[in-house]
């Protein structure tokens, strides 16, 4: 009854959305306020009813009702409450639903806090988000349906791959969905823009709190995503290029271009057609994002089942949104240029290059990512693009941002005195090869780019640290009470730009220097790595709710002082058949001891097991760096001057507000 | 001009949809490859072997002296997929009792010394292909790819990408045709 219940509710939710995608669009090309307001009902009564369906969902995954085919295959009855509750969204029809509940929930949070919105604006804004809720519900409707039932139910599921048996699938696809769907907003902002033919600082100030909050969830996904594969999947690594990591990658690099060039529009009223695009090109790759995961066009270790059928369909999709979408561009921007004038030198100028390397290097990804299909359609060939380009490629484009992001929040707007600007950063110029020099001392001959890249961090953090301390004069009397005045979004921005230096300091610092040590061991091994001294001391049997595990114990000491005991684990998962690896880590801020035990490795080796153990210097960093962000992210969301809602009113922090770890 | 350059990035996105059209349509197989190989004998290969395993080197010789039907498997310690079929081909070779050969493609021998301690070593024997030469002669277009070679020493079938999943079901389609 319930799971009956959830698909009425879906299908209609489908007819709301129809009503709201015509009618407002409509009233605000007749000028009728009655069908602009409809929007409004409409996008509450269709989020209500995609909740409902959820809500519906999320029950038959909890009772672990086996006569819906989705439980059957994606849950068991013995599975750990959180993960039947996870699982709600750890496979395809699941997660599609996720998908437009979030959708509805940015239309109805527009609806419910766009207050100061103009109608008209509003109303069609709400029908453009309604035709992708149209498309994304009839989708699921027609091709992926979650309550499909079966007959005879059978006794238990066939559970969930145990390698999403992890917390990090509890909040990872929501988090990530958040930013990615949540771009979706701003791209119906920027079609309804279009349709209206007008755009000016005020729109860029409604835009911008919903790009902000769509970033900041993204930033926070993304650092969980990476955070998860490398502490669950036991690989030893937190960035693989592969094609599902990357879909998500590029929405959130032009999501930053988009972040910066709408505060251009915002103060400078310029830039505008540039930012509409951006907006476009942003929910777009979210799109193609969705389209690669579920379509099977590209291989990936992420990729969800792959049919043909729904990929033809999602591809549809995204030829009537981004074809569409990017026709009336092409017809309606050129008319929408003008706006102030800027010199070479000027933060202006500053946030172009800022705008153009972030769009550089999301092309470089794109072109990466989708260079096999191009390849094999041309010559037939098949190849597979691996970390080599994306290093090469990705990296010569970072280090310059870097080192403009550390300059551009010096200069002023129109005009700015680069030598001025030059003279005051000498110290942080100093600082910077000092720390390089050092590091080299440190490593002797290590790589030359990753020297490069960690004064370049170093130079980044100081400079934004500079550039506080002088914004807020620290050491002047008064200090604390300027600081309070100071709008939150500037601390946001400082935050942010340390929690980047601070990033690609991990980044260079864990795959530049890591070590890695693979090697049998049997009870009394000893495995000697970065200055610590491991021994295997032996393995033991453990009953866990729905595997068994083997436990290895370690025992860490340096320079013969005891330091810590690590225990990973092997887990058997008798009912999905499969195994997983949980490494067991030392974290440090100066780096991971991290461990992980593998199945006795060949035939000659028995009692033996293969333990693998990695020293990552500085990994920690990448998950304080992301920290900083999703907090700059959400200290500037607080701000009283991009607030959605009604000025007084005050709101709860966005979903994205939470840190990576 | 103007126009022209605001229209460019519905071009280039119309040209990336007919591309991904073409991906999706009927008989595309991600993982099929035509090989001129097929029919043909192995390649002459002479590849030395991964220093620090114990394994002899891949050689036509050696090949022309193993009996049975061989899979020859191109792999690098860099290659996730590699990693995933990784089990599989293991497996295939002690259930039906086919020997195992491999290419270690463009790698550090020591990081495939790792990666074969960490993850078993089932090859009879091991070729080092560290300047990618054996990977020009056999056509491969990355890794993994996997041949079937016949007990005459004839190249039968060639499997790009990782015997796993569906994929490890159409290798089990492709093993009995040769069987016939």
């Amino acid at each position: 009854m319930i799971p009956e219940l959830g698909q009425f509710a879906l299908s209609l939710a489908l007819i709301a959305a129809l009503v709201q995608s015509v009618l407002p669009m409509l009233g605000a090309a007749r000028g009728n306020a009655l069908w602009m307001r409809s929007s409004q009902a409409s996008a509450l009564a269709q989020f209500a009813l995609i909740s409902i369906a959820f809500a519906a969902l999320m029950r038959s995954y909890i009772v672990s009702d086996f006569t819906v085919v989705n439980v059957v295959n994606n849950s068991h009855s013995l599975k750990p409450m959180i993960y039947k509750v996870a699982g709600t969204w750890g496979n395809h029809e699941g997660s599609l639903l996720l998908w437009v509940f979030i959708l509805a929930g940015f239309g109805a949070a527009v609806a419910f806090f766009g207050r100061n919105i103009p109608e008209a604006l509003k109303a069609r804004t709400l029908s453009v988000q309604a035709w992708i809720s149209v498309g994304f519900i009839s989708f699921m409707l027609f091709t992926s349906n979650p309550f499909e039932r079966v007959f005879p139910p059978p006794l238990d599921g066939n559970d969930l791959n145990p390698l999403l048996q992890d917390i990090g699938l509890a909040i990872h696809p929501p988090l990530l969905y958040v930013g990615y769907v949540g771009f979706s907003i701003v791209f119906s902002f920027a079609v309804a823009a279009l349709i209206e033919g007008r755009v000016d600082p005020a729109w860029a100030r409604w835009v911008r709190p919903w790009t902000l909050a769509a970033w900041t969830a993204l930033s926070a996904g993304i650092g969980l995503g990476s955070w998860w594969a490398y502490y669950e999947l036991g690989w030893g690594g937190w960035w693989f290029w592969d094609p599902v990591e990357n879909v998500s990658f590029m929405p959130w690099l032009l999501g930053t271009a988009l972040l910066h060039s709408a505060i251009v529009t915002e103060k400078r009223d310029t830039f505008k057609s540039w930012t509409i695009l951006l907006a476009i090109l942003t929910f777009s790759l979210s799109l193609l994002g969705t389209f690669i995961v579920r379509s099977g066009l590209l291989t990936s270790v992420h990729a969800f089942a792959v049919d043909p059928e729904r990929g033809i369909y999602i591809l549809g999709l995204l030829f009537v949104s981004i074809g569409g979408s990017l026709a009336l561009f092409a017809w309606r921007a050129p008319s929408m240029e003008g706006g102030g004038l800027f010199a070479p030198i000027s933060r202006e100028a500053g946030l172009l290059i800022n705008n153009l390397l972030l769009a550089t290097a999301t092309a470089t990804v794109l072109f990466g990512t989708l260079y096999p299909l191009f390849l094999e359609a041309v010559t037939g060939d098949k190849i597979s693009v691996g970390p080599p380009f994306f290093n090469a490629g990705f990296i010569p484009i970072m280090l310059p941002l870097l080192l403009v992001m550390g300059i551009g929040p010096f200069l002023s707007w129109k005009r700015a005195d680069i030598r001025g600007v030059l003279s005051r950063l000498k110290l942080a110029f100093a600082i910077a090869v000092i720390v390089a020099l050092v590091v080299w001392y440190i490593t002797t001959g290590g790589p030359v780019l990753a020297i490069i890249a960690m004064g370049v961090s170093v130079w980044l953090l100081v400079a934004t640290a500079q550039e506080w301390i002088k914004r807020v004069k620290l050491f002047q009397p008064g200090a604390v009470a300027r600081i309070r005045r100071q709008p939150r979004a500037s601390h946001g921005m400082t935050l942010a730009h340390l929690g980047v230096a601070i990033l690609a300091m991990g980044a260079t610092g864990s795959s530049a220097w890591k070590e890695d040590i693979v090697t049998f061991a049997s009870p009394g091994t000893q495995v000697e790595i970065a200055g610590f001294e491991l021994t295997f001391e032996g393995m033991k049997q453990q009953q866990g709710p729905n595997y068994v595990a083997q436990v290895a114990t370690l025992n860490v000491t340096r320079g013969g002082d005891f330091v810590t005991k690590l225990y990973p684990e092997r887990r058997v998962y008798p009912a999905a058949g499969s195994t997983t690896t949980e490494s067991s880590i030392r974290q440090t801020l100066a780096g991971d001891l991290y461990t992980s035990i593998a199945e006795p490795a060949a035939e000659g080796a028995k009692g033996q097991w293969t333990l693998r153990v990695l020293y990552e210097p500085l990994v920690n960093f990448l998950w304080i760096g992301t920290a900083f962000l999703v907090l700059g992210g959400g200290l500037s969301l607080s701000d009283r001057r991009l607030r959605v809602g009604a000025p007084r009113k005050s709101k709860a922090a966005p979903v994205g507000a939470t840190p990576a770890e | 001009m103007k126009r022209l350059l605001f229209a460019l990035p519905l071009l280039v996105a119309l040209i990336i949809g007919g591309f991904a059209i073409w991906g999706l349509s009927g008989g595309r197989d991600p993982s099929a490859l035509p090989s001129v190989l097929i029919s043909q004998p192995v390649p002459q290969l002479d590849l030395g072997p991964i220093e620090g395993v114990d394994r002899p080197g891949l050689t036509t010789d050696v090949i022309s002296k193993m009996e049975g039907i061989k899979l020859l498997n191109v792999f690098a310690s860099w290659c996730a997929p590699c990693r995933a079929e990784h089990p599989n081909l293991t497996r295939l070779g002690q259930e039906e009792g086919l020997t195992l050969i491999g290419i270690n493609y463009k790698d550090k021998p020591e990081a495939a010394a790792k990666w074969l301690d960490e993850l078993g070593n089932p090859y009879a024997a091991l070729g080092s292909d560290y300047a990618g030469r054996a990977g020009i002669d056999l056509g491969i277009s990355g890794v993994p790819e996997t041949f079937i070679i016949d007990a005459g020493g004839i190249i039968r079938h060639r499997f790009a990408g990782p015997v796993v999943g569906d994929g490890l079901r159409r290798f089990m389609e492709a093993l009995d045709e040769v069987r016939k």
